[in-house]
């Protein structure tokens, strides 16, 4: 697995749930925050598993880990219509290369994810744009002559949202990240 | 003091360390290096005739020795030839090591000669696989490869070895323990909650009408003995599945035979009219349970499987217990000696039900004088064979017949491919099994049709004098498919004919060594039969000219409830009494 972030399109099936829904998972989705050895082939092993058992993954984002350099975490959005929770994780934890599994219901995790977005912007767009941008806290990232590169990190929820908002105007490419996930802290 | 080993010479040292006595395979160039030190090595190695055959040899070997099968192979072609073995050896959870070649590092990804990413290919085929980038990594990797593919539930694993590797040095070392292996996310379990095996001896003292169903886990985890004894202290009728034959004696009178598609009419309703399924080490194939949503509706289900992903994949377990089986049956008669009364109650209404059941149902075909059948190959076969013969079968008709006629008495004598349906498995995996077992007789029954994929192992056979005996039901036919085809296509038979004399099944025998042998009438079969059994210092093959009309019974035909499990016409007429 290469240090650098990756990130996968959701299938069909998922997309087209995400259409009736927003482009956000919504309550059939299950987040699993998978530890794996950070070695050759690993992130192939996991998608091979979801691909050969029919399990569908939403979005799937990997990175190595902070707390040891022999570990990446792999965080899977997995639509549990395809498969009960409990199978696709036994069925994970049977690969060799997977260290631990945890599993986050959207209500117990803090979840985040970043999108980028170049926009077609003509002089009257391009303030309108730059303010939207500023509304939702995000960033220009890049200017073009006549367009606007734009990025945004927040909750799943308020990417869609943005990005609902920018499709009035003409958006030339969009990437998002896959969402990131850790377990939300107990206070006392 | 440090002991300096090249690549391949610290991968066979390690295949010592590990007590490797035997392995199979054919070299190339990719895993020269490693061919060499074979030389100077204990280790036996067995030149096949395609590398196919190295892999079906190391299963054969490692059903009936329960010790990991190894095989080894050159890179690209040679790999690829053995990812049905490795597929076969997943499906039916066999401990196989394969050892493959790989083009030298520098050249990995550049389509060089006879490359192939067989780690890419094989991932979802082996429990684990390892391409090894550095020397240094040999002797961990094969320690670990051992590991994976013997513990848990077990399974094949590959460890591919670039050329350069082989030929690299390193400082010989061996890992002193598990912990040295680098497997941190690999813990496989072993002893069921006692939790839980509480509430399974709960559910078994209330059930009216229980079936031990037995699967091949209970094989893996050499549970035949606490089987029986589960068995004899409850009264409970067993069913062995197809991987499971051998598992607890036929002769027994609690044994009810094989469940599924094929099997016995009372194992397969005794399991359909359960109120309380103990399934010991089976998954709930498709072939066992028929039409899912309608298999044994009644039934509570206890679920005990080494394998945690296994409970509740296709059927919810009312108690799921992971672990081996050994150990979880003991904990289960011990919770038995624990709780107060009976382990069950009264089964004797059930077992009335069941005897008539056998005695309305036994498994039936009609003799003749005229043509040979193959059901009674298989019982004359079993008949003249001593105790203690394995019998190993390919995949189809001759497979169901093996399974139903043959009286399996002990564990370890069935060897045969399962999940996959590999056909040609047959002579291969024998050859292996011999090899592993050469104390034993070794009577593969195969179709014609299989024999014909894999038949050249038997030059290998003759070459390292490996004296297996081969029963050839010839039936002119793909026979399984025929059957379908006879019973589900109107009889549109659609390239299923193969040929009763061609090829010449003496001749080719001979040719590769073998004595030929032919019976075509009902009075050859003796004879044939009693020559064969003569043999012993080579190879030997008898073709038996069967009738090709003949059709496995019962059966239940594909994605149908068990409930309509068809039997032989002769006894379709038969009351059913429920």
């Amino acid at each position: 697995m290469a240090a650098a972030g990756a990130a996968a399109a959701a299938p069909r099936g998922a997309q087209l749930t995400a259409l009736a829904g927003g482009r956000s998972a919504g309550p059939r989705h299950h987040i699993l925050s998978v530890l794996v050895e950070n070695k050759a082939g690993v992130l192939a092993r996991v998608a091979g598993l979801f691909s050969r058992r029919g399990f569908n993954i939403y979005s799937l984002a990997v990175a190595p880990t902070d707390e040891d350099e022999h570990l990446s975490r792999i965080t899977i959005v997995v639509d549990v219509e395809s498969a009960p929770l409990e199978q696709v994780i036994m069925q994970l934890d049977k690969l060799v290369n997977v260290v631990s599994i945890g599993e986050l219901s959207p209500a117990e995790a803090v979840e985040r994810e970043l999108v980028l977005v170049t926009v077609a912007v003509g002089p009257t767009e391009r303030q309108q744009v730059i303010q939207l941008v500023g509304v939702f806290g995000g960033e220009v990232v890049s200017v073009g002559a006549d367009r606007l590169t734009v990025m945004l990190a927040g909750r799943p929820e308020k990417i869609d949202d943005f990005e609902g908002l920018l499709e009035q105007y003409t958006v030339v490419e969009l990437q998002r990240t896959g969402r990131v996930a850790l377990p939300k802290l107990e206070r006392h | 003091m440090k002991l300096a080993l090249t690549g391949a010479q610290a991968l066979i040292k390690s295949l010592e360390m590990q007590g490797v006595d035997v392995m199979f395979g054919l070299p190339g160039g990719a895993i020269l290096p490693v061919y060499d030190p074979i030389i100077d090595s204990s280790i036996r190695h067995v030149l096949v005739r395609h590398e196919q055959g190295a892999g079906h040899m190391a299963e054969g070997y490692a059903m009936v020795t329960g010790r990991p099968g190894v095989a080894m192979v050159t890179s690209g072609p040679g790999a690829t030839n053995i990812v049905t073995p490795l597929a076969n050896a997943y499906m039916d959870s066999t401990p196989l090591i394969v050892i493959s070649g790989q083009v030298a590092t520098a050249a990995i990804g550049s389509d060089a000669f006879q490359e192939c990413d067989i780690t890419g290919v094989t991932m979802g085929i082996t429990k684990h696989n390892w391409l090894i980038k550095d020397v240094d990594e040999i002797p961990r990797v094969v320690a670990a490869a051992f590991h994976v593919a013997t513990s848990g539930r077990p399974g094949p694993v590959l460890i591919d070895l670039p050329k350069d590797i082989s030929n690299a040095t390193m400082d010989w070392y061996w890992p002193s323990s598990v912990d040295e292996l680098d497997l941190p996310g690999y813990h496989p379990v072993t002893e069921g909650d006692p939790v839980l095996v509480g509430q399974a001896a709960e559910l078994i003292a209330a059930a009216h009408r229980p079936v031990l169903y037995v699967g091949g886990g209970v094989l893996k985890a050499r549970a035949a003995e606490a089987l029986r004894a589960l068995a004899e202290r409850t009264g409970i009728p067993v069913v062995t599945t197809l991987m499971a034959r051998g598992a607890f004696p036929d002769s027994h009178p609690q044994a009810l035979g094989m469940p599924g598609m094929h099997g016995h009419y009372t194992a397969v309703t005794a399991l359909q009219r359960s109120d309380l399924l103990i399934n010991l080490g089976a998954r709930f194939d498709d072939r066992v349970t028929g039409k899912i949503s309608t298999f044994a509706p009644e039934a509570k289900v206890i679920h005990v499987d080494i394998d945690p992903a296994e409970l509740g994949k296709v059927r919810k377990p009312d108690v799921g217990i992971a672990g081996d089986c050994r150990l979880v049956i003991q904990e289960l008669l011990a919770a038995m000696d624990a709780r107060e009364g009976a382990p069950v109650a009264d089964l004797e209404h059930w077992w009335r039900q069941i005897r008539e059941w056998q005695e309305q149902f036994p498994l039936h075909y009609e003799e003749s004088e005229a043509a040979i059948k193959p059901q009674n190959v298989v019982e004359r076969l079993r008949d003249a064979a001593p105790p203690g013969t394995v019998v190993v079968a390919g995949v189809g008709q001759h497979q169901m017949w093996a399974s139903q006629y043959w009286n399996f008495e002990e564990p370890y004598t069935w060897v045969n491919s399962g999940g996959a349906g590999t056909m040609g498995f047959a002579v291969p995996a024998a050859i292996g099994a011999k090899v592993g077992r050469p104390d034993r007789t070794v009577w593969a029954i195969d179709g014609d049709g299989c024999f014909q994929m894999t038949a050249q192992e038997l030059v290998t056979a003759s070459s390292e004098q490996i004296p297996v005996k081969i029963a050839i039901l010839n039936n002119a036919y793909l026979g399984m498919v025929r059957q379908w085809q006879e019973m589900f296509y109107e009889e549109r038979y659609s390239e299923v004919y193969l040929s009763p004399d061609l090829p010449d099944y003496v001749k080719w025998a001979e040719a590769m060594g073998c004595v030929g042998i032919r019976a075509e009438t009902p009075e050859d079969v003796g004879p044939a039969i009693e020559k064969a059994n003569s043999v012993d210092d080579r190879p030997v093959v008898v073709d038996f000219r069967t009738d090709a009309f003949e059709k496995v019974f019962p059966m239940v035909p594909a994605g149908a409830s068990n409930d309509d499990i068809v039997v032989h016409p002769e006894q379709s007429g038969r009351k059913v009494v429920q």
